[in-house]
């Protein structure tokens, strides 16, 4: 039996899922009801002892049509579904899509309303990062210590934005030409507040995992990734980076106002673990950098572009940006209609997933659980 | 006596002879019967408190309130939970091999209850003064290992399989560096008896001459009852819930508690053979048992919260090839205390 063949004849075949076909080996299904595969991922793992010899991924548990939804609803009536997407940073995904239909349609957006986005973008950016710390704290086997207390920084950003939208997950705050409303009176000063607050606990964060000798142990030299095959495999985000490999949409293909701050790309050494998860926090500093700047120098001015009410877009677009989990892609085609011909989604946390099978071969359970954590998958997006 | 209920003048005389109540205390088996239950009641209460204390304790590390709901402070949050699982509906999976899935709980309970027998709370206050005690409580505390490999057979359940084997694997790299520890504070005292050992630390306690020893105890604490950073046999994010995967309701129940027995008997060992046990001044002796006792349990609940869970073969390491030499050194100091 080919390697990587195996799993998946063995399910099409039959659905027991007792046989690998071999004798010394045991097939496990973790998954889709598993306290640690981030939602509603399924993996059948071929265990020889503990080691991993096999995997297979199998998603689709949170298949909910998205992409199929779009081309009966308005452009307009697509924004609050793609909250939805990545549930974790609903502001990344309004702003992928609603560029998408600007670059489309050739809309200008006005200053303020870009430096506003890129002030929620980055908060969002924080927000996720820290979510994704929290979780593989999880994962690490300390059972919500990490969590609950990056969930209390978490908090406070969804505070700030709840303050500009009503909502605290699906935000629905991207408009087509610019945003829903402008910034709450002293939302700047609070989220300055915030960010000094916040500086201190990435600094705790650091602490935490280079002071805690178990951490290390289970992060350093597990699931290396090499910059090569990072690139290869289409490894994005966080991941990429934590390979070493320069490369940030932000700065690739600027969009929005990023051009015209200060900042640099956050990349990790190593590959392993370890340097996805300091990728994680130093983009967090990083951020924190850019909303500062942005807030600073907010130009005024309105919010949101004339734009006419129904929109009828014409041509083919894709737009892209950097969400906190990577590239996020809009493919859009517009046939003069009200509502889109196509829109697929290029989704960052399914081409991280998709590296899953390669470099979490020939490790330990306990690795395959923390190699996941740091491929920091969201299944809304992953299934769509 | 005759069944009737009639009591005759010369029977209630007999009843009333004290010398029938002494003879029925001096009857091994009543005592031991009295003994055991009384272990049973202490322990079982000791347990639901330190488990309230526990959720309590790791909660305030880690912001959030804990259990306050139940009681004042939520101490009977404990009490709710078991009564709940005790209400609830046993369910047996189909798959299960029947006997050896039933037993386990059963075993796992009673054998986490036995070595308590053997603890002196205090120097006359010890319900089976066994000559060899210290033996026999690590002979019965290895023994508890079967009903965690039973319990991953017999629900023929992958992830409990696993965490049997997890725990089995456990046990070989702690048992022996537990052992080799205890022969330092053995060799020091020249006893085998508890009471003997703690009495013996009237000019100063053990952690001192053997704290390589005391350090490799610790460690196999956390081990043997199997907690944080060593709670692979029951690690959650990675195999559910290992060994009690397969177990609800009452079994469940009796799975958890002695699981936690375990960390129990750990501490209390701990500061009988290296903290002075039930030495110190002024309180009553048994108070300052149970105050070491506390303070060492706080200590592996602390690092619940603090540190990730160590990998299987990262902690085969530790057992063999730190473990092991640390306790074999622990050993050479230890002789040459005592005969230089």
């Amino acid at each position: 039996m080919k390697p990587g063949t195996g799993l998946r004849r063995v399910v099409s075949e039959d659905e027991s899922m007792t046989d690998t076909g071999r004798p010394d080996t045991i097939l496990l299904n973790m998954g889709p009801q598993h306290p640690s595969t981030h939602g509603v991922l399924r993996l059948l793992i071929e265990l020889e002892g503990e080691k991993v010899v096999n995997i297979t991924p199998i998603i689709g548990y949170l298949h909910r049509g998205f992409e199929k939804i779009t081309e009966h609803r308005t452009y307009i009536q697509i924004i609050p579904l793609t909250d939805k997407l990545d549930y974790v940073s609903s502001m990344a995904n309004n702003m992928a899509y609603v560029k998408a239909v600007e670059d489309l349609m050739g809309i200008e957006v006005p200053e303020r309303a870009e430096y506003i986005r890129v002030t929620v973008l980055e908060l969002q950016r924080i927000a996720s990062h820290l979510l994704a710390l929290g979780s593989l704290g999880n994962d690490l086997g300390m059972p919500f210590t990490l969590m609950m207390y990056t969930f209390r920084e978490r908090e406070m950003i969804l505070d700030l934005f709840e303050s500009l939208s009503g909502a605290r997950l699906g935000y629905n705050y991207m408009r087509i030409g610019g945003v829903a409303e402008d910034l709450p009176l002293g939302f700047k000063d609070m989220t300055i507040d915030f960010l000094r607050f916040l500086e201190k606990k990435i600094d705790e964060y650091e602490d935490f995992i280079y002071e805690n000798e178990i951490f290390r142990m289970r992060t350093e030299d597990v699931g290396v990734l090499k910059a090569g095959e990072a690139v290869n495999l289409g490894a994005t985000g966080p991941v990429l980076r934590g390979s070493g490999v320069r490369l940030d949409i932000r700065k690739e293909d600027p969009y929005s106002v990023y051009s015209e701050l200060d900042w640099k790309i956050v990349t990790g050494r190593k590959g392993d673990c370890l340097s996805r998860v300091l990728v994680w926090i130093n983009e967090m500093r990083m951020s924190v950098d850019i909303v500062e700047q942005a807030l600073q120098n907010m130009p005024p001015g309105p919010v949101k572009a004339k734009v006419p009410r129904v929109l009828r877009p014409e041509g083919e677009v894709y737009s892209r940006i950097e969400s906190p989990r990577g590239e996020l892609g809009i493919h859009l085609i517009g046939d003069k209609t009200t509502t889109p011909y196509r829109l697929k989604i290029r989704s960052p946390a399914f081409c991280n997933l998709s590296i899953l099978p390669h470099i979490a071969k020939g490790v330990l359970i306990a690795d395959l659980i923390a190699i996941l954590g740091t491929l920091d998958p969201i299944f809304g997006e992953v299934d769509r | 006596m005759r069944s009737t209920g009639e009591v005759s003048e010369v029977e209630l005389m007999e009843l009333l002879n004290p010398e029938l109540y002494i003879k029925l205390l001096t009857n091994p088996f009543i005592r031991g019967l009295a003994g055991a239950l009384i272990v049973a009641a202490i322990i079982s209460l000791a347990v639901l408190l330190l488990i309230w204390a526990e959720r309590k304790f790791v909660a305030r590390l880690q912001h959030r309130y804990g259990p306050n709901r139940a009681g004042k402070f939520g101490i009977l949050q404990t009490l709710a939970d078991g009564v709940k699982l005790f209400l609830k509906e046993d369910i047996v999976p189909e798959s299960v091999d029947r006997i050896v899935y039933t037993l386990a709980p059963i075993l796992c309970f009673s054998i986490a209850l036995l070595p308590f027998v053997a603890i002196p709370l205090e120097k006359n206050l010890i319900v089976a003064n066994v000559n060899a005690g210290i033996l026999f409580i690590l002979a019965v505390a290895s023994l508890g290992v079967i009903p965690v490999i039973m319990a991953g057979w017999g629900a023929n359940n992958k992830y409990n399989l696993l965490g049997g084997m997890r725990a089995a694997a456990l046990m070989i790299s702690y048992e022996i560096p537990a052992g080799l520890a205890i022969i330092g504070v053995l060799i020091i005292s020249g006893s085998l008896n508890l009471v003997d050992i703690v009495e013996g630390q009237k000019d100063g306690w053990y952690i001192f001459p053997q704290f390589l020893g005391f350090i490799t105890f610790l460690t196999v604490a956390f081990m043997e009852s199997s907690r944080p950073p060593f709670d692979l046999p029951e690690a959650e994010s990675e195999i559910v819930q290992g060994w009690t995967t397969e177990y609800g309701s009452v079994k469940f129940a009796l799975l958890m508690f002695g699981e936690y027995t375990h960390a129990v008997l750990a501490s209390i060992l701990i500061s009988i053979l290296y903290l002075g046990g039930w030495l110190g001044p002024f309180a009553p002796s048994g108070f300052w048992l149970v105050l070491k006792t506390l303070i060492v349990m706080l200590f592996l609940m602390w690092m619940r919260a603090a540190v990730a869970r160590i990998r299987i073969d990262q902690m085969l390491n530790i057992g063999w090839k730190v473990l092991v030499p640390l306790a074999l050194l622990n050993i050479g100091i230890a002789g040459v205390i005592r005969f230089v």
